[in-house]
């Protein structure tokens, strides 16, 4: 049932992704007479709860859809033989609907709200296995680091209500005045995201989360961490705009977003626990999302500069979350099915499990090689996006990713060949190819990658680059919401 | 299990919290408070039951799985008016401007209608349900948790 809603989830996006690629911005008002009455009579300013849908938040919410039915699929036999069935059933349900609000919610306050309901199920479900003695720690620390930035985003809520009677989005952009308090607004949101999505400073929660959650669950947590990242281009892009201090914020991002990366690489080469490992090329991975956003950023204020390479740059990095979603999610999954048969994450214990899980190990040479950027994979297009208009912004960053890249693939044939390739190994004998239904949750992210691997530019005409453009056009955004009926 | 007169006085109290608490839900459209709050007082007089008489005794007489049954009930009270204004959109108040359901007063001081909501205290009461079942449930699974932990002790 879990599974079959998710589906019809899955179906309604794609026909919504459809239409808003023709038809553009789409606005839904819960509670009026008609949908697009967004400000209501007598008042001049939007005082109800707006769904507002653009390329980039209907991008988004492919990803989360994509990802939560692999990942119910995925747990039909992974959960099987734990207490509490229905439970978990209602809190991905849950975690799925937070994550959707973000991304589709017109309103700051909205945002607020669903960013709590996607922390609090999301830490509920890491701590799901109360039976493995260090899940109730990941689950602490990823509910104490999303309260701290939900208090964060609330402060700076606060701080706009303050200044101008208004939290949605579109409107106050619209009345935006850039005076001190905005700054200090920024930086709260701006420093609540990056938590949230572990960058660099603020990462040391990821792996102690990722690892102990069950892997169906890290891919969804994953893309609960991209939603806050697409929160945070929200507020970049949309709430502040072209602003003259958006260089500043610009280069900022892209620092943390280099620190993030080769960080995050370096310390993937030398963990023994594969989930952990993945978990620190989760973060690695973020870097290069950042580090394209924050070259868009940038050069937000010069249109020549914007139009050479700085359009490409956004689309690489907003090529690339919907391409780590899917290969990371892949890799979280195909380490959750050795988790599932052997037992143990340490690399160190594995061996010779090619013989046994030979779809497994399929799965796992697709994502690795792609999360490498090896040429036939998407992983390679979006990272080619990336190099190309970054080293033109600026060369010394598109070595370092370069250099992150190739670190990625080395950690991951580490992880290969611990894993998979040699002798089988006494111990395990028995163990057996992982049952049907986890085949198949892999199978759906699999099935992505090798699509857009084949249709790259296709994917990035359709979904990346419109994404790309509802971000810089804030115009669009605010007539939506202020022109009355947009 | 405390001593007989805390017994008594919170066998008498629960009266009033309890109706306290279906006012603050009823009364929740046009007064402050509303389903959350009036459910937080309902559970909060399901607490003061759980001091005075103990964790094991209320579990007796208030299973778990009655308060999910209640739980979900609430919930569904709610998504179905959500539902139900579809014809419009998403929680439309359809019920606004029928008779029994009260219409929206003119602005200014009125002699006091109370029904004015159309379904928004129906949609209070399936918050305050839903509150007061779900916080029950939490208490009492933690007070009989911390029970559970001073015997092995």
């Amino acid at each position: 049932m879990v599974v079959a809603s998710l589906a019809f989830v899955e179906f309604l996006v794609i026909i919504l992704a459809r239409d808003i690629y023709l038809n553009g911005l789409h606005i839904y008002t819960l509670g009026a007479s008609s949908p697009d009455l967004t400000i209501p009579e007598n008042y001049i300013v939007p005082v109800r709860i707006i769904l507002e849908v653009d390329s980039m938040s209907i991008f988004m919410a492919i990803i989360s859809a994509t990802v939560s039915l692999a990942a119910a699929i995925y747990s039909l036999s992974f959960m099987k033989g734990e207490t509490g069935q229905n439970r978990f059933y209602t809190l991905l349900l849950l975690l799925v609907a937070g994550m959707f609000g973000m991304v589709l919610t017109g309103d700051l306050f909205n945002l607020f709200v669903f960013l709590e309901i996607a922390s609090i199920a999301g830490a509920a479900l890491t701590a799901f296995r109360t039976k493995f003695a260090d899940t109730a720690e990941g689950g602490l620390k990823y509910i104490v680091i999303s309260t701290v930035a939900a208090l964060m985003v609330l402060f700076a809520i606060g701080i706009f209500y303050a200044q101008y009677n208004l939290i949605n989005i579109g409107a106050l952009a619209h009345v935006m005045q850039y005076t001190m308090l905005d700054k200090i607004a920024l930086v709260l949101l701006a420093i609540a995201f990056m938590m949230k999505l572990a960058s660099v400073p603020l990462h040391m929660w990821c792996p102690d989360t990722y690892s102990v959650a069950p892997a169906s669950i890290t891919i969804m947590l994953v893309v609960a961490s991209y939603a806050c990242l697409y929160a945070l281009f929200r507020t970049c892009f949309t709430l502040y705009g072209v602003s003259p201090d958006m260089v500043t914020v610009g280069w900022i991002v892209i620092t943390l977003g280099m620190l993030t990366m080769f960080v995050g690489v370096t310390m993937a080469v030398f963990q023994t626990d594969i989930k952990r490992l993945m978990a620190y090329h989760c973060i690695s991975q973020t870097g290069y999302m950042l580090l394209g956003i924050g070259v868009g950023l940038a050069v937000l204020n010069r249109p020549e500069a914007l139009n050479t390479y700085g359009i490409a740059a956004m689309d690489g990095g907003i090529f690339h979350i919907i391409n780590n979603a899917l290969y990371k999610g892949l890799l979280f999954l195909t380490a959750g099915a050795l988790f599932y048969r052997t037992g143990t994450r340490d690399l160190n214990r594995m061996g010779g499990l090619a013989h046994k899980m030979k779809w497994t190990t399929i799965f796992y040479i697709i994502g690795a090689l792609s999360i490498s950027g090896i040429p036939p994979f998407n992983g390679f297009a979006s990272k080619l996006l990336i190099y190309e208009s970054v080293y033109r912004f600026n060369p010394i960053l598109a070595i370092v990713a370069m250099i992150t890249s190739i670190l990625t693939l080395a950690s991951f044939t580490k992880a290969f060949y611990s894993a998979f390739m040699g002798a089988e190994l006494p111990e395990y004998q028995e163990v057996k190819e992982v049952p049907k239904s986890m085949i198949a949750g892999m199978a759906i992210l699999a099935a992505g990658i090798i699509f857009f691997s084949l249709f790259p530019g296709l994917v990035v005409e359709r979904l990346a680059h419109p994404a790309t453009e509802a971000l810089i056009n804030q115009g669009a955004y605010i007539s939506g919401i202020m022109g009355g009926g947009g | 299990m405390m001593s007989k007169i805390v017994r008594t006085m919170a066998s008498f109290l629960i009266l009033f919290v309890l109706i306290y608490g279906l006012y603050i839900i009823m009364h929740g459209h046009s007064t402050p408070g509303g389903g959350f709050q009036g459910g937080a007082v309902v559970a909060s007089g399901v607490a003061l039951l759980i001091v005075a008489f103990g964790s094991h005794s209320i579990h007796r007489s208030l299973l778990e799985r009655r308060l999910s049954i209640l739980i979900s009930i609430g919930l569904l009270i709610f998504i179905g008016l959500a539902f139900g204004g579809m014809a419009k959109t998403f929680f439309y108040n359809f019920l606004v401007g029928s008779p029994i359901f009260g219409h929206i007063p003119p602005s200014g001081p009125n002699p006091g209608e109370m029904s004015s909501g159309g379904v928004i205290p129906i949609m209070d009461i399936g918050v305050g349900l839903n509150v007061a079942g779900g916080l029950s449930a939490i208490l009492l699974v933690m007070a009989l948790a911390t029970t559970v932990m001073e015997v092995e002790e």
